[in-house]
């Protein structure tokens, strides 16, 4: 279903993804698992047409993200890192144009709505607007959106970041759920180990742009001789903590949230 | 043709949600017509050119859909920013139908704030010369704005923070302003001035809008309107082609 050979992405002399090469089966739930700066997000971005590579090639589903651009985003689902909803419209407002844009058909666009929304405990609020709600609020619609439409892939970007355990008990139950009922491919990125040791059937680690490791959890824990996917990642990458820096986008953001207070 | 009405519909419903900002936009265009109106009003008339109002109006209303569609467009920056702009570029929709609904909705919005501008001229005393040609007032008015809400576009889709955004407004935005002949007629000034207002689009918006309302124009409708339309499309395309090229 995803198929990435020889994938590099350089920022000027930088290399953030540094010759890369995996595969993940239609109907596998995959995990990518690397500390900050590993290269994560940047394949993910490759991937879903946001970005071009420097050289080597991508295929979702058959279809080349760098030549077919319209025909691949056809095919995915994804739910970002950060954020990504409008504030100034509603909740309701992001799921329609959501499911608008996606080509979803009126009925089950309100239907999965109203169901999505009840799931993530959101339905009370649906006619607020987004940049009223809690960090957590923001995220739990953010994941209900990317449910709103059945994909061939679904990508999830750390998507538990700053959930409660109920929600994010919620977001896997409903991952597996549409991954058995519906065999969607999932392609996920996460910092909390037990949680893709629970969903992913395989994992990939990356370290600065390179895969360090690839395999079912059992296996990485057998290589690395340790009890816990943990323990086996530390062992894997090392222990020192990376430094991201901040990009403008970053930077700004900060700008607008201090002009906002 | 969903995707471009949902995302016409979004700057629609924006504009209307951002009461406080519609009304801190008025300040800029009231300034203009009441000080520089009621100001320069002697001096124009001494001179012989009629009411200065009756000659600023149109500059206003042009001045107010320029920034507004120009804003518009730039507003893909924030959208950038905040992050909703990936949520559009991931969409299995061709980025041209997600940019022309874009476009379409700012140029909308900057039609319904030059049309609350044109309001305030008429309440602050200013008459059209004529009900027949308000429709074409409007015409010229929806031309600035497409051309600007294009450019807005096209500029918006490379910015990269609010340094670049301080550089695009005084050294393009503010000069497509005053070099349009909003503020002053475009006759009997230097020669290298007047050459440098014809290659500014607005001068020929502002001289429609002009002719439309006030009865005075210096280039002719046909000429006004056929550049403005040319424009429009060329603009049109620069946008969608930067808008395509857009990586995050």
């Amino acid at each position: 279903m995803i198929r990435v050979q020889n994938l590099v992405k350089k920022f000027a002399d930088f290399a953030a993804v540094n010759d890369i090469s995996f595969a993940v089966a239609k109907g596998e739930i995959f995990a990518f698992l690397g500390p900050n700066g590993a290269g994560k997000t940047t394949t993910i971005k490759m991937l879903t047409t946001l970005l071009p590579p420097t050289s080597g090639t991508l295929q979702l589903n058959g279809l080349d993200p760098t030549r077919q651009p319209n025909e691949v985003r056809q095919q995915f689902g994804i739910v970002f890192q950060d954020p990504s909803l409008d504030g100034d419209l509603t909740a309701a407002e992001n799921l329609e144009l959501h499911g608008v844009l996606y080509g979803v058909p009126r009925k089950i666009r309100r239907e999965r709505a109203e169901m999505l929304l009840k799931l993530f405990e959101l339905w009370d609020r649906k006619d607020t607007q987004v940049k009223k709600f809690s960090g957590g609020m923001k995220r739990r619609l953010e994941i209900a959106r990317g449910f709103l439409h059945t994909p061939k892939i679904l990508f999830l970007d750390e998507p538990t970041l700053g959930l409660d355990p109920q929600s994010r008990n919620q977001l896997w139950n409903h991952v597996k759920r549409i991954n058995e009922s519906e065999q969607v491919t999932v392609f996920l990125t996460t910092h909390y180990m037990e949680e893709a040791d629970r969903v992913a059937q395989r994992i990939a680690v990356i370290d600065h742009g390179r895969i360090v490791a690839m395999g079912s959890s059992q296996e990485l824990k057998r290589r690395t001789n340790t009890e816990s996917l943990e323990e086996a990642f530390l062992a894997l990458t090392g222990t020192t903590i990376r430094d991201e820096t901040a990009n403008s986008s970053d930077q700004l953001r900060q700008m607008v949230q201090m002009w906002r207070r | 043709m969903h995707a471009i009405f949902i995302l016409w519909l979004r700057e629609v419903k924006k504009y209307s949600r951002s009461r406080a900002q519609i009304v801190a936009s008025l300040g800029q265009p009231l300034l203009y017509l009441l000080v520089l109106g009621f100001g320069l009003g002697p001096v124009f008339q001494k001179s012989g050119n009629g009411s200065y109002l009756q000659f600023v109006a149109p500059g206003v209303i042009g001045m107010t859909v320029l920034f507004t569609s120009v804003f518009s467009g730039i507003a893909l920056l924030f959208d950038r920013q905040f992050g909703f702009l990936k949520e559009t570029l991931v969409a299995p929709v061709p980025r041209i139908r997600i940019m022309i609904g874009r476009t379409l909705g700012g140029a909308t919005v900057a039609m319904l704030q030059g049309t609350l501008i044109f309001v305030v001229c008429l309440i602050a005393g200013f008459r059209p010369v004529s009900l027949a040609t308000i429709p074409l007032g409007f015409v010229f008015m929806a031309l600035i704005a497409i051309v600007f809400a294009a450019l807005g576009t096209a500029i918006g889709s490379g910015l990269q923070d609010m340094q670049g955004f301080q550089l695009i407004m005084n050294f393009l935005v503010l000069p497509i302003f005053f070099l349009s002949g909003a503020l002053f007629p475009l006759t009997n000034i230097p020669k290298v001035l007047a050459f440098i207002t014809r290659l500014d689009p607005l001068s020929y918006g502002v001289d429609g809008l002009r002719g439309a309302l006030s009865g005075l124009t210096q280039f002719g409708f046909a000429t006004n309107l056929i550049t403005l339309a040319a424009i429009a499309v060329a603009l049109l395309i620069l946008g969608a082609w930067r808008f395509s090229k857009i990586e995050i």
